[in-house]
């Protein structure tokens, strides 16, 4: 395991003073909350200052933290704190409990397997939250996906191990973005002899290359040529779910919005398709399509600076 | 590594009290949630409440923010509303800058 240097986590000193260590937490958990701000980075971070705080916030076990001094220079391989480290300290297990843990320092220095405050709970164990990413076609036929947990399981001489778990979810056909789905029986097992709780996963679509998801709906922004707009007709639109035939109205604008019913995200009801239609116009580069242009804007009597005035 | 499959089932919709569980917050803190327009339930009386996929979201970000930084149920309205603000202009300007 590595060392971790909690006041550099907290960016304050070994001498700050109870107060400073709150102003320090707050500041940082504003700063880095997942919530607030997205990216795993965030999260890593966050879940940084809140295994710090956890510690520093407890007198006695920053006391026994402190105790063992500064990080050990690099290239001495893994850390191993120093026998009998936390003799004569009385702290209180802490850490989040009955989700994924903190990092092996802090689970192998400050939880040693007793459960939580409120541990008479013996009917079932705490539920536990964690997040699946799936992409959008995914959504749309269903999936199988093996996700990867640290759970803290508490071995049978009562001290407790970060142990992966692999587990294989069912994604069901129309899952939206933001629903949960859940396990029974999942979550990282109950301490005493209750039985284990539920494991909730939050549905999270990996960012698409071309949709937009909103619910149920997707949203995505379709090229067209200058005469497909000018003149109407038919276009092949590919869809997750296969290949429409899209009608574009004469005389269509860049920001016009098709709807296809039902073709979104599978469901009752079914989500719809928005395309916005876009514009786009051909690289000329050849003396043909030059001469077009130039026909064209010899004969149209067109101004498209009419509405700017002046 | 222990390998595990499960049955594994898409949530609908949670009671009030399956939600209390859901976000380990008591029924009074979920009450103001939806007084406070947060959370929009469906259902007439409060034991007929049930709440459907993005009121459950919400109310688990809701329950974090409240945890982790300390924000009562007014501070929460609000930054769950300038969040959401937040995203849809981040998302129109990704869009633009792809253009």
């Amino acid at each position: 395991m590595d060392f971790k240097d909690y006041y550099k986590v907290l960016g304050i000193p070994r001498t700050a003073g109870a107060d400073d260590i709150k102003k320090a937490f707050r500041k940082n958990a504003r700063k880095y909350h997942p919530d607030i701000n997205p990216g795993a980075d965030a999260e890593m971070k966050f879940k940084d200052v809140n295994e710090a705080y956890e510690v520093l916030k407890d007198p006695e076990r920053r006391a026994a933290y402190d105790q063992l001094g500064q990080e050990p220079p690099p290239g001495q391989g893994p850390y191993q704190p120093p026998p009998d480290w936390d003799s004569g300290f009385a702290f209180s297990e802490g850490g989040p409990y009955g989700q994924e843990g903190f990092s092996d320092f802090f689970e192998t220095l400050f939880r040693r397997g007793a459960g939580p405050a409120g541990e008479s709970r013996s009917a079932q164990g705490p539920d536990s939250h964690g997040r699946v990413e799936i992409t959008i076609e995914d959504a749309y036929r269903g999936a199988n996906r093996t996700i990867s947990l640290r759970m803290p399981v508490v071995g049978p001489d009562g001290r407790v191990t970060l142990q992966d778990r692999s587990i294989s979810v069912q994604i069901p056909k129309g899952t939206a973005q933001g629903q949960h789905i859940r396990l029974a029986g999942q979550a990282a097992p109950a301490f005493g002899s209750g039985a284990a709780g539920d494991l909730y996963l939050e549905v999270a679509f990996a960012a698409h290359p071309v949709y937009r998801p909103d619910g149920r709906d997707l949203h995505l922004d379709l090229p067209v040529a200058p005469w497909e707009a000018a003149l109407g007709g038919h276009v092949v639109m590919p869809t997750p779910d296969g290949k429409v035939d899209l009608r574009i109205p004469k005389n269509a604008r860049t920001g016009q919005k098709l709807r296809l019913k039902g073709k979104g995200l599978p469901g009752v009801p079914a989500g719809d398709i928005y395309a916005t239609l876009r514009i786009v116009n051909p690289k000329v580069t050849t003396q043909e399509a030059r001469a077009f242009f130039e026909k064209m804007a010899k004969d149209m009597p067109f101004d498209p600076r009419a509405q700017l005035g002046g | 590594m222990k390998k595990t499959t499960s049955r594994s089932d898409l949530i609908d919709t949670l009671s009030l009290p399956d939600l209390c569980r859901f976000c380990q917050a008591d029924e009074a803190w979920v009450i103001e949630l939806v007084e406070y327009g947060v959370l929009e339930p469906l259902g007439r009386t409060v034991q007929n409440w049930h709440f459907q996929g993005p009121s459950i979201a919400r109310a688990k970000k809701a329950r974090r923010l409240n945890r982790d930084l300390g924000i009562n149920v007014a501070g929460v309205a609000l930054v769950l509303e300038l969040l959401e603000e937040r995203d849809a202009v981040l998302s129109r300007l990704s869009r633009y800058e792809a253009i």
